[in-house]
């Protein structure tokens, strides 16, 4: 493989929605032939942790988030009920976690893959998955709790990965 | 007529394409590939996969929602 074919995502965000982005451009690039790496810093971190089970969507000042039944009459999952929703109503506790049940139910009924097999999905088509030292010290993450196959290294060692290639996306 | 069937119906972006290139990864060269998907996306996703991987997409069928590509493993 040429290193023209290099690919490198930074993962930065740690909530259950935007674990997918990172897991799904990297499957789908090294399936179209690329050599992909993702850097994990700060709270992507949490997207290696062997459980998952403490991701969330966060409904609070995430105005853009569609919330729509994932089950009952055609006329009631139309509806989007985010926008008709206050902010303030998301602080009631609970909330997060009905949201994210939410989500992980509409995903399902639409066929899209869990973080879980997306990510070792990755790892078996030969994705490098990089922890980023100093913010795994930082927050104090056990590196047990880390799943199998992650290095981890620093900011140095992402530029010997991104010293070649034309995709380098940050997320 | 295909030499494998993958059935990626009712899968959504992007386990089409990472069902596809795994099953051809498995095939030998010059292996006919028929792959099976209801996401609509898969259209142009498995035209570029093709693009980019060299593989040679023979045909595209649909028919009531459900679309057969045809793949030659290159």
């Amino acid at each position: 493989m040429s290193d023209d074919n290099k690919m490198t995502i930074i993962a930065t965000k740690g909530t259950f929605d935007w674990a997918f982005p990172p897991f799904i451009i990297a499957s789908t690039g090294v399936a179209m032939d690329k050599e992909v790496t993702i850097f994990f810093t700060f709270y992507g971190l949490n997207l290696l942790l062997k459980d998952t089970s403490k991701l969330r969507v966060s409904p609070i000042g995430n105005p853009s988030m569609p919330m729509k039944m994932p089950f009952g009459p055609k006329w009631l999952q139309k509806i989007d009920f985010g926008p008709k929703i206050p902010n303030v109503l998301w602080n009631i506790p609970g909330a997060e976690s009905l949201v994210t049940w939410m989500m992980k139910k509409t995903m399902a009924k639409h066929g899209v893959a869990k973080i879980e097999e997306l990510r070792s999905m990755c790892q078996e088509f030969d994705v490098k998955f990089i922890a980023c030292e100093m913010t795994v010290e930082l927050f104090g993450f056990d590196k047990a709790d880390f799943i199998d196959g992650v290095e981890f290294a620093g900011a140095a060692s992402y530029f010997d990965e991104a010293a070649t290639g034309d995709h380098h996306l940050y997320m | 007529m295909a030499d494998e069937t993958l059935d990626a119906s009712g899968l959504n972006c992007p386990l089409p394409i990472l069902k596809t290139k795994k099953a051809l990864s498995k095939m030998d060269t010059g292996k006919i590939l028929d792959v099976i998907s209801t996401d609509a996306g898969s259209v142009k996703d498995i035209e570029a996969f093709c693009n980019q991987t060299g593989n040679k997409l023979i045909s595209t069928t649909e028919d009531g929602g459900k679309y057969v590509f045809t793949i030659e493993r290159v």
